[in-house]
Order: structure tokens, then C-alpha cells, then sequence
């Protein structure tokens, strides 16, 4: 019988992985992102800063795309589209 | 109440990294094209759809102004011939034949695109070293001037010269060192080796051609001018020799081309602006050391000679762009941002060896990053910008790339996809189609299907 989980958003399983590494980060308002693990700081654009606070808050995928969606004018395609790259770069940085 | 949405920006992280600006940095984006000499870029789109090459008649014929200015300003007479493989378009060709330059063409196929324009044979340079019989006869017959390339063609044109009892005044390409550039050894007859002086002689002693023209071509992206001022030096030492010794009395210097534009070479590190020399600076090292050389010659009574010029990039590169659209994202592996352009090196050849300048064509909202700019080929090689510094893009947006206008319109690749429409912005703003854009009845209707192949496919259920 198969037991594997399958995530119902491709991103569920990005934010169980890196929920800490997220948590950890020190943002400021004019986007300066430092990772105290690392060293390294990042420079992140605004809508960049507003995931990673509410990925900091929770790790409901949905619940930060509803968030988005409601504050933004963007749809729901080009969100995800554009969440999924952000994740990309996310991965890369935060090893 | 009404809430407002707030603006929405594809997210992006750039890590800060040390170490990595020199001064010879520059920031790259911030400005950007909206309008090409007037027309908006999203109307061109919306027209002529994308990708779509845009040339400016008002810059080519700037261009070629600039260019006449800056040399008869300091030498008469000279002559412009327009290299044709440089950018053989029609609306290209008679712009500048309006503008007074003449055709320099390198192949049989160049020549009848010439005359079929309306060029005068008298007015046609024959360059190159492929002339077959036929083509030779009809520039012997008709009157245009040949650039002898090798001995097997200097025998040919003889003979046809003679069979025809045409008097056919003729030219010479030589090479040799200048000390500033890698010698062309494989075109013309070599000086050094003694090559020309022998072909010369052997001309001299042909009861139908005359040798009234001396031509080489140093190379191509010159940089350095001091290349030219050796050119004419060598030329002139030769024509005085011949002059001499071999019966000729020469008429023309034909020095080619290979002025350099402001496209950065892959692997020029400083901005051209700083490296590419400006037009006054070329005249100048060629005229002066043209004046000083033929002084002695004019004061023996000797008709001045007519200095003739073949730029073919300096004159179109910058009066062309290609805009292309972004169809696609994709973030690699290593962590740079990459984005799937429709246009690559099926329409922009010239890629191979340049940084072109990509400009967006909207104000660009988002920090800078590394990017590559890959073209739409299911091919590796098809890279329109290796390393580029651009905000985050989506799809839709169109980005301007410049200058275009050499090389790329004579090498373009049917590769794959259809080749795109060309547009020429009129001085008046107005925009014609000077080259639709392909499509499969165009391709098709080179080839032929014979009957057994037609249909009666056997695919597998």
C-alpha cells in the first residue's frame, strides 16, 4: 500500500522544509534580508519582503496566497507562477 | 469602501556579494526605449507583430552624412561604396544610393540585386574572390569595375577582355602587414611575397586591361587607426612603384572598410564609447597620410587620386534594432534568472560574437540581477545574452536590442522558425514594411515532393 504524502500544493512541502530557516531570517522594511546562520545578506524586493514575512508567520500556503490575493492585483495563476520561482531562489540561498 | 490594490511585482532576492565591481562597472537598465524615432514600440508590435526588426532611415542617412562630412571635409573626391553583405535590403540599398554612395558587391548574386535596383554598372565595385565566366562577362560588357582577386581570374578576364575586344579598366586587392591587425592573407595578392608586383607587371602587359585601381582591406573592428595610416602608406608606395615599372597609371585608392561601430565585441572590456574611434578620427589618420603621400605625385602633374571607402557597419549597424518579446522564465540551477526570448541567433547571428544592448521598453519595476537571455531554439547554442543585468521580467514584456543592422539581415537563419517582418521608420514618422514576415507557402515553395512520397503515410495505430 502506498503511503507517501503528496503535498496538495506544490509549495506545502518547500514550507515543512524550510519553516526554520525562514523564521530565522532578520528583514527590515527596506528590504534588507540577513541570515544570521549564513552571514549572508540579501537585498529583496518589496512583494519579495511581503511573502517572507507571512511565510515567517505561517506555513499555510493557501492562507498566504488568499493574504496576497487580497492585498494585490494579481491573479491567482501568476501568483503561484511567480511564488514557485521565489521558492526557487529561496532553496538555493537559505542551504 | 473601495480598497485599493496595491501594485504587484514579481518577487526576487539577490544575495549581496563582495568584490564584484570594478571601475570600469557601469549600471546597467534603468532607462528605456519607448519609441523608436518616434513611433511607439508597443504599436510597432501590435502591427507587425514580434520578434520584428526596426531600421530608421533618419539614422542611416545621418550615418552616411556624417561619414562623407567627416573625410571630404578633409580629402576630395571620395567615394562611398556600399558593401552589400553588410545589410543588402532594398530600402537599405536605395537610401543610400539616394545619399550618393555607390554598390561594392561580392558575389554574381549581389551584382544582379544591384543592377536589378537600378545601380549603374559603371557604379558597381565587383569584390571577392568568386567571379564565374558569366558574371564576368556581363561586368565587362556592362562597364562596373573588378577587384581582381587572384591570378586564375586576373587570365580569366584577360581572355574574356580580348574574346569581347572590351578596354576594361581594372583593380587590384592586395594584402600585407600593417602591424596593427591580423593580415587577410587569403584575399588579393600578397605584397610582401612579391605576389602583386607580379600580377602588376602581368596586367601591364595586357592589350586589354588596365590597371587603374589599387584595394585592400586591413580587417574588420578596427580599433586602432594607425592601421589605416599604414594602409596608405603601403598603398601608395606600391602605386608609385608600379607607376613606374609596370605601365599602370592608378586612378583610385579603395582602403575597404572595417571602421568599427558602437557594439561591444565579446571580450572588450572597456565601453566603446571610450575604445571605438570617432569618424573624424579615422578620416583624419587616412587623409593626412593620403595628402602627405601624394603630395610629390600631384606636384608631377599626376590626376588626384579618389579616395573610396566600403564601410558597411559603422554606416547601418546602430540605424537597426530588433525588438523581441520574453515567451518564458526559467530560474537556473546556479541560481541566475533566465528568460526565453522569440527571437536568438536564427535572427541575430551577430550575437555570436557581441554584447548587444538590451533595453526594456517599460520602466522596470525591481532590483537588478544576473540574467541570461536565451533565444527560442531547441538548440544549446542559441544564447542572445550570456550575462546581462536586468529587473525581473514576465512574459509580454519586449526588450529593445541594438544595433542590429550589420550582418545580421544578410546571415539570418530560415533555422527552425519563420524569419520576422522588417519595418523602416520613416524621417516623416511614418512606417513601411520593407520585408514581410515568412511564412510555410514561402518555404515550401523551394521544394518539390516527388509523386511515390505524396501521402500514404504507414503510422502505427
Amino acid at each position: 500500500m502506498n503511503t507517501q504524502h503528496h503535498p496538495e500544493h506544490p509549495l506545502d512541502s518547500f514550507l515543512a522544509v524550510y519553516s526554520d530557516s525562514l523564521k530565522r531570517l532578520a528583514l527590515n522594511d527596506s528590504g534588507f534580508v540577513f541570515d544570521p546562520m549564513s552571514g549572508q545578506s540579501f537585498t529583496v524586493n518589496p512583494c519579495g519582503l511581503e511573502l517572507l514575512k507571512l511565510m515567517q508567520k505561517q506555513a499555510d500556503v493557501t492562507l498566504i496566497e488568499q493574504q496576497i490575493l487580497q492585498e494585490f492585483a494579481v491573479s491567482a495563476d501568476v501568483l503561484e507562477r511567480n511564488f514557485l520561482e521565489f521558492s526557487e531562489q529561496l532553496r538555493r540561498y537559505l542551504k | 469602501m473601495t480598497h485599493t490594490l496595491k501594485t504587484w511585482q514579481k518577487p526576487s532576492i539577490t544575495p549581496h556579494q563582495l568584490g564584484t565591481l570594478n571601475k570600469f562597472g557601469r549600471p546597467v537598465g534603468g532607462d528605456y526605449v519607448e519609441k523608436i524615432d518616434g513611433v511607439a514600440v508597443d504599436d510597432l508590435l501590435r502591427d507587425y507583430g514580434s520578434p520584428l526588426f526596426v531600421l530608421s532611415e533618419k539614422r542611416l542617412r545621418d550615418n552616411i552624412r556624417q561619414l562623407k562630412r567627416a573625410f571630404e571635409s578633409r580629402y576630395q573626391p571620395v567615394i562611398h561604396a556600399w558593401s552589400y553583405k553588410t545589410n543588402y535590403l532594398n530600402a537599405v540599398c536605395a537610401t543610400l544610393h539616394q545619399e550618393g554612395s555607390w554598390a561594392e558587391v561580392v558575389s554574381a548574386f549581389e551584382y544582379e540585386k544591384a543592377r536589378a535596383l537600378g545601380v549603374p554598372a559603371s557604379r558597381i565595385l565587383f569584390n571577392g574572390p568568386h567571379k564565374k565566366r558569366a558574371i564576368l562577362e556581363r561586368c565587362v560588357k556592362e562597364g562596373a569595375r573588378i577587384h581582381i582577386d587572384n591570378l586564375d581570374e586576373l587570365y580569366l578576364l584577360d581572355a574574356i577582355a580580348r574574346e569581347l575586344d572590351i578596354f576594361t579598366s581594372v583593380t587590384i586587392r592586395l594584402n600585407f602587414e600593417t602591424g596593427y591587425t591580423e593580415a587577410w592573407s587569403r584575399f588579393g595578392f600578397n605584397l610582401e611575397s612579391g605576389a602583386a608586383f607580379d600580377a602588376a607587371i602581368r596586367i601591364g602587359n595586357s592589350s586589354h586591361l588596365k590597371l587603374r585601381g589599387l584595394h585592400s582591406h586591413v580587417g574588420t573592428f578596427i580599433l586602432d587607426t594607425r592601421a589605416y595610416q599604414v594602409e596608405v602608406e603601403k598603398l601608395c608606395d606600391f602605386m608609385e612603384l608600379i607607376e613606374q615599372q609596370a605601365h599602370a597609371l592608378i586612378d583610385s585608392l579603395d582602403i575597404g572598410g572595417g571602421f568599427a561601430s558602437q557594439n561591444a565585441v565579446q571580450g572588450l572590456y572597456l565601453p566603446t564609447e571610450q575604445v571605438v574611434p570617432t569618424m573624424s578620427q579615422y578620416a583624419d589618420a587616412i587623409c593626412s597620410t593620403l595628402i602627405t603621400k601624394t603630395a610629390q605625385r600631384e606636384a608631377q602633374g599626376k590626376p588626384r587620386l579618389t579616395l573610396i571607402l566600403e564601410s558597411g557597419r559603422a554606416v547601418v549597424d546602430d540605424a537597426e534594432v530588433l525588438i523581441s518579446s520574453v515567451v518564458g522564465s526559467k530560474r537556473l540551477p546556479d541560481g541566475r534568472a533566465s528568460y526565453i526570448m522569440d527571437a536568438g541567433v536564427n535572427l541575430l547571428f551577430t550575437a555570436f560574437w557581441y554584447n548587444h544592448k538590451v533595453k526594456p521598453t517599460r520602466s522596470l519595476q525591481g532590483i537588478a540581477e544576473e540574467t541570461v537571455l536565451y533565444g527560442p531554439l531547441c538548440m544549446n547554442i542559441d544564447i542572445v545574452r550570456q550575462s546581462i543585468s536586468l529587473p525581473p521580467l514576465s512574459v509580454g514584456d519586449s526588450l529593445v536590442i541594438s544595433p542590429v543592422g550589420a550582418y545580421n539581415n544578410t546571415q539570418w537563419l530560415q533555422f527552425i522558425e519563420y524569419r520576422p517582418a522588417i519595418v523602416m521608420v520613416h524621417e516623416n514618422g511614418e512606417v513601411s514594411v520593407i520585408r514581410r514576415a515568412e511564412n510555410l507557402a514561402d518555404i515550401n515553395s523551394f521544394e518539390s515532393l516527388p509523386d511515390h512520397l505524396n501521402g500514404q503515410f504507414n503510422f502505427s495505430e
